[in-house]
């Protein structure tokens, strides 16, 4: 289905709803080019869940915020194609941008006072956000903030519409930002570690509200995140990210029960997990993640791998893997065999269920 | 100095309350945040105790209290048989070689304008101590057995990644070979596969030092896998504390059961087929003005009117087995799913949540 999907998305006129085409973007700086995201091609149904998942650096953020449309071009070279719906947005004019951002586009972020204003009363900015890109009455807007408020669990909504983002508690200003997002029923929701500052018990609540007004609305949603744990409840297929490249995407399913990029089993490996049996040691990935400006000649993974030694001819060093085919679903960007992939993959999942390694 | 005792910490009553001021040119004291009201903690030679709590639990404050970086209100703390809250901060000073933290920010914990090497030695020149072979060969030992590479002698914190500089703080922290280390979310700040090498090494570090830890975090992946025992913080006071294994087997507190169900599950098929699933609604009350009673009660699935007038003692349900709860329900009770919709914690004493449970699988 990805493939097919990915097909599509390199030319053909029907496109899925998003569709992300050899998408690159680099920062220039006095130390050398940052490539922060390096040849990214993604596709998107509508009304589905796609989770990016890397660490730090890996260039997730960069890659929505190119979406939105929010890297600044002054300072970054972005380059590729972004299709939503239809429509191109790489080189859009800075003024259709905007009329697209907060309608048909609309992203969370992971610290809610980034989108909100410390000066002025929650539901003022909410009617703000309605009146910029409907023309409605301002009693009107104002009865639609209060329900969408109440929609996205506030307590008191009557009273607190007309407080101020700091008289509210973490998870609440979450909230907010969500029905702001949502208000005037974005087609594409991007969320950006929504629930990374949130307690375990606030990030259930705020997860089963994505995923709730998601269904109700028919939204599309990206979800950019660490937590492979999240991206198990939510998401309906998995984007791995690392050093700026995607490395592997496969239904999430699929992800958890075969992974095959030695990169995605090194963070498996790392996390402690609380459904299984204690190991009495992680097993982390060795070493830490590449320098955005000098990335790795070959496979940006290579200089911590395990299994790169298995190639011959040292291709992990020199030659760049490209993003194939191992099932019909399922793409990996690692010079290994399919064969022998697949069997290093059964014996890291087994060590990890507690069987002998 | 030392008494005999096998236990490296014992925290007895422990309150460290926050004065609220009033606004104004003479600011008055108008309330008390207690972020700290009444725990007790044990912890023998070699062992971690994981104290896991929401933000907001106190769970830091307890912490930055055990080494006296904040001023109990109350409460006795024994360090290795010392007792220390009566101590002047002169006569803390060899205390504290026995006791050392990690923090949570690697980025604010180290000073930007020393080098790597004047950071780990300083606990040297604090204590005065002079150890064999001098004080470089001592760091340089020290960065090489925390991972780090020695001829970084002379960088700067800035020249190091996350992961490196937490390898810093715990060189910093082991130098003195101290008998306890306070770890206030250690990890959280970290990567996944960096957070697995800083766990893996905490571990190693234990085993070969005999160091305990009192291991602060909200991550309760993170704490069952270094933990010997679990102590579970909610508003200032401890609703449950057992073994590992028993805390996340066979937990008895309704808030350990809404923690423990609320953690995401790295495995689709897992995380469908979770066996109960509670939801809770709302945020922590304000610690300002706790609920009366049992201060879980504004979100409880069990509450009733019983817990808005009594607060529950912390009750040894079996050997080390300590749980604050009216009504402890096991795991095997537990309803398929529970929906709490939290009550204000000013509502009337006969308020309890509104609680929806399903037991259909």
């Amino acid at each position: 289905m990805i493939e097919e999907r990915l097909t599509r998305a390199s030319g053909s006129l029907d496109r899925p709803f998003l569709s992300v085409t050899d998408l690159s973007v680099a920062f220039p700086t006095e130390d050398g080019l940052v490539q922060a995201v390096d040849g990214v091609s993604l596709a998107v149904e509508k009304g589905r869940t796609l989770a990016i998942v890397g660490e730090s650096g890996s260039g997730k953020s960069v890659t929505a915020q190119a979406i939105m449309g929010l890297v600044n071009k002054k300072a970054a070279k972005v380059s590729g194609e972004i299709w939503l719906d239809g429509q191109e947005l790489v080189g859009l004019p800075q003024a259709e941008i905007q009329a697209l951002m907060g309608s048909e586009i609309a992203m969370i972020f992971q610290d809610p006072m980034s989108s909100l204003h410390p000066f002025y009363r929650i539901g003022d900015q909410i009617v703000e956000a309605i009146r910029a890109h409907r023309s409605i009455g301002a009693a009107a807007a104002r009865r639609e903030t209060i329900e969408m408020l109440r929609r996205v669990g506030i307590p008191a909504v009557e009273r607190r519409v007309d407080a101020y983002p700091h008289q509210l508690s973490g998870g609440m200003r979450q909230r907010v930002m969500i029905a702001m997002a949502l208000i005037n029923s974005p087609k594409l929701l991007i969320a950006d570690e929504p629930t990374t500052a949130l307690d375990v018990t606030v990030q259930a609540q705020i997860l089963e509200l994505i995923s709730s007004l998601q269904q109700e609305f028919g939204t599309t949603v990206i979800l950019i995140t660490h937590d492979l744990g999240i991206v198990a409840d939510v998401a309906d297929d998995v984007a791995v990210m690392y050093g700026g490249r995607i490395v592997e995407v496969a239904p999430t399913g699929v992800l958890y029960a075969r992974p095959e990029m030695p990169y995605t089993l090194g963070l498996l490996s790392s996390i402690p997990r609380m459904d299984r049996a204690l190991l009495d040691r992680l097993e982390p990935i060795r070493g830490n993640p590449p320098s955005p400006i000098h990335l790795p000649k070959g496979c940006v993974f290579q200089p911590r791998c395990n299994y790169s030694d298995r190639v011959p001819g040292q291709a992990c060093l020199t030659v760049r893997p490209d993003l194939l085919p191992s099932a019909p679903d399922h793409f990996v960007r690692c010079h290994l065999r399919v064969d022998e992939r697949e069997q290093i993959s059964r014996d890291t999942l087994r060590v990890l269920a507690g069987g002998a390694p | 100095m030392t008494t005999q005792t096998n236990e490296i910490l014992r925290v007895s009553n422990l309150r460290t309350y926050f004065a609220v001021k009033s606004r104004g040119i003479i600011p008055r004291t108008v309330g008390q945040v207690k972020a700290v009201d009444g725990v007790d903690l044990t912890l023998a030679p070699g062992e971690t105790l994981g104290l896991v709590g929401e933000s907001g639990s106190g769970k830091t404050t307890a912490a930055r209290s055990v080494l006296m970086l904040v001023r109990p209100t109350e409460g006795r703390i024994e360090l290795d048989g010392v007792e220390i809250t009566s101590l002047s901060p002169r006569a803390l000073t060899p205390v504290r070689r026995k006791a050392q933290m990690i923090f949570q920010d690697p980025y604010n914990a180290l000073n930007p304008r020393h080098t790597v090497g004047g950071i780990i030695s300083a606990p040297f020149k604090v204590q005065g101590i002079d150890p064999q072979g001098g004080v470089k060969n001592a760091v340089l030992e020290l960065m090489e057995r925390v991972g780090l590479n020695p001829e970084h002698y002379n960088r700067y914190p800035n020249e190091f990644s996350g992961g490196q500089r937490q390898r810093i703080g715990v060189a910093r922290a082991i130098a003195l070979r101290p008998k306890l280390i306070v770890c206030d979310e250690p990890v959280s700040a970290l990567d996944v596969s960096i957070q697995a090498q800083i766990l893996n090494l905490l571990r190693d570090l234990q085993r070969e030092f005999g160091i305990a830890y009192l291991f602060v975090a909200h991550d309760l992946a993170v704490v069952r896998q270094i933990s010997h025992r679990v102590a579970v913080m909610y508003l200032g006071r401890i609703m449950e504390t057992a073994s590992r294994e028993v805390i996340y087997s066979t937990p008895l507190h309704p808030y350990t059961h809404s923690l423990l169900s609320a953690v995401p599950i790295p495995d689709p098929a897992r995380q469908a087929h979770r066996k109960s699933r509670i939801v809770l609604h709302g945020d922590l009350p304000s610690p300002i003005d706790p609920p009366s009673g049992c201060v879980f009660r504004t979100r409880c699935f069990q509450a009733q009117e019983r817990c808005a007038i009594e607060v529950p003692p912390l009750v040894e349900m079996a050997p080390g087995h300590q749980v604050a709860c009216h009504f402890p329900i096991s795991v095997e009770d537990l309803p398929a799913r529970v929906e709490v919709q939290a009550v204000p914690a000013d509502a009337g004493r006969e308020a309890t949540p509104d609680v929806s449970t399903s037991s259909v699988q």
